[in-house]
């Protein structure tokens, strides 16, 4: 599948934050098989320089990198943002995000909408971090978004999906774009869920670098999110309320009409 | 002159923000600069001005979610 221009194997997109050191952070990336991983910026001092060594380790891994506006609170905040991303990453793609409550890092919609627009015709190529909202998610293809990550539950709260009407509802309007859940996941049930669900793929980042062993957890995300492409490839049945037997019933031992 | 540098405040005689990233040790790191909540490209921090009550990022890389 392509992102924007780009072709796309792997389903799992991983970030780079919150590891117990850069050597396991590596080896997590590396047991993912994500092809992209986010990254973002931060103040530099001139004396420890610690966003160069970082950086040394991420260009190692060969990732393609999506660069975020995390803790942007404001339209203008988020542009400038990307605009320092854009050069020192030498990327047009951004992951938009304008944070518009702090409890719940929910997205500023009208903000990220307003954003997306001034960022697209700057030639930017935005994966806008927002709700499973309907309207918000046409307006923000109207402003130029090729793409949709809606957030399957608050970032770092780990509670999986939780309005899986809405994210099957925004599947359902939008087949043709690629969808990706990012945010709230906690455990691989959870990204099985949203690939079953038809989901393009899957972003994340604390479920496995705050895991126990968060290289082990990489594995099993990454076998979860290849299962539930592959699910939903093979088109599962419905469900029912009642029975139906497995076992072909005619010509049993024993059987007769009165059975039928 | 005084200004703020990453949230701090600074006294420096820097002319250019080329001029501030040497002088605050940057050397060839790799950063993105703004000034006053507006990208300085690299290419132009040579022409770029600092004057009284600037305020300016420095950026890196840095991990992400």
């Amino acid at each position: 599948m392509k992102f924007y221009d780009e072709e796309i194997s792997s389903r799992f997109l991983i970030g780079t934050a919150l590891y117990p050191s850069p050597a396991i952070m590596l080896e997590a990336i590396k047991a993912s098989r994500a092809e992209i991983v986010t990254v973002s910026l931060r103040r530099e001092s001139g004396t420890e320089q610690a966003g160069q060594n970082f950086w040394s380790f991420i260009k190692d891994t060969g990732a393609k990198v999506l660069p975020n506006t995390a803790g942007c609170k404001s339209v203008k905040e988020a542009i400038t943002t990307a605009h320092m991303a854009r050069e020192i990453f030498e990327t047009p793609w951004v992951k938009l995000e304008v944070i518009g409550e702090d409890d719940s890092l929910q997205p500023d919609v009208f903000g990220l909408v307003e954003a997306a627009r001034i960022l697209t015709e700057d030639g930017f190529q935005v994966f806008p971090y927002t709700t499973e909202d309907l309207v918000v998610a046409e307006k923000l293809i109207a402003a130029g978004c090729e793409i949709l990550m809606p957030w399957g539950a608050p970032i770092g709260s780990g509670r999986g999906l939780n309005n899986i009407y809405g994210l099957r509802s925004l599947r359902a309007h939008f087949p043709n774009i690629p969808l990706i859940v990012d945010a709230g996941i906690g455990l691989p049930s959870h990204a099985v869920a949203a690939m079953e669900l038809g989901y393009d793929a899957v972003l994340l980042n604390t479920a496995v670098a705050k895991a126990g062993d968060p290289v082990l957890m990489a594995t099993a995300f990454a076998l979860a999110i290849e299962s539930g492409l592959q699910c939903y490839q093979a088109d599962p049945i419905e469900k029912r309320d009642m029975a139906a037997p497995s076992t072909p019933v005619a010509g049993l031992p024993f059987w007769n009409q009165d059975h039928a | 002159m005084n200004i703020v540098v990453n949230g701090q405040p600074v006294t420096t005689q820097a002319a250019s923000l080329s001029d501030l990233l040497a002088e605050h040790g940057y050397g060839t790191a790799k950063v993105a600069t703004a000034v006053n909540g507006t990208l300085a490209p690299a290419s132009m921090r040579h022409e770029q001005e600092i004057v009284d009550g600037d305020q300016i990022e420095i950026v890196a890389p840095m991990q992400g979610g």
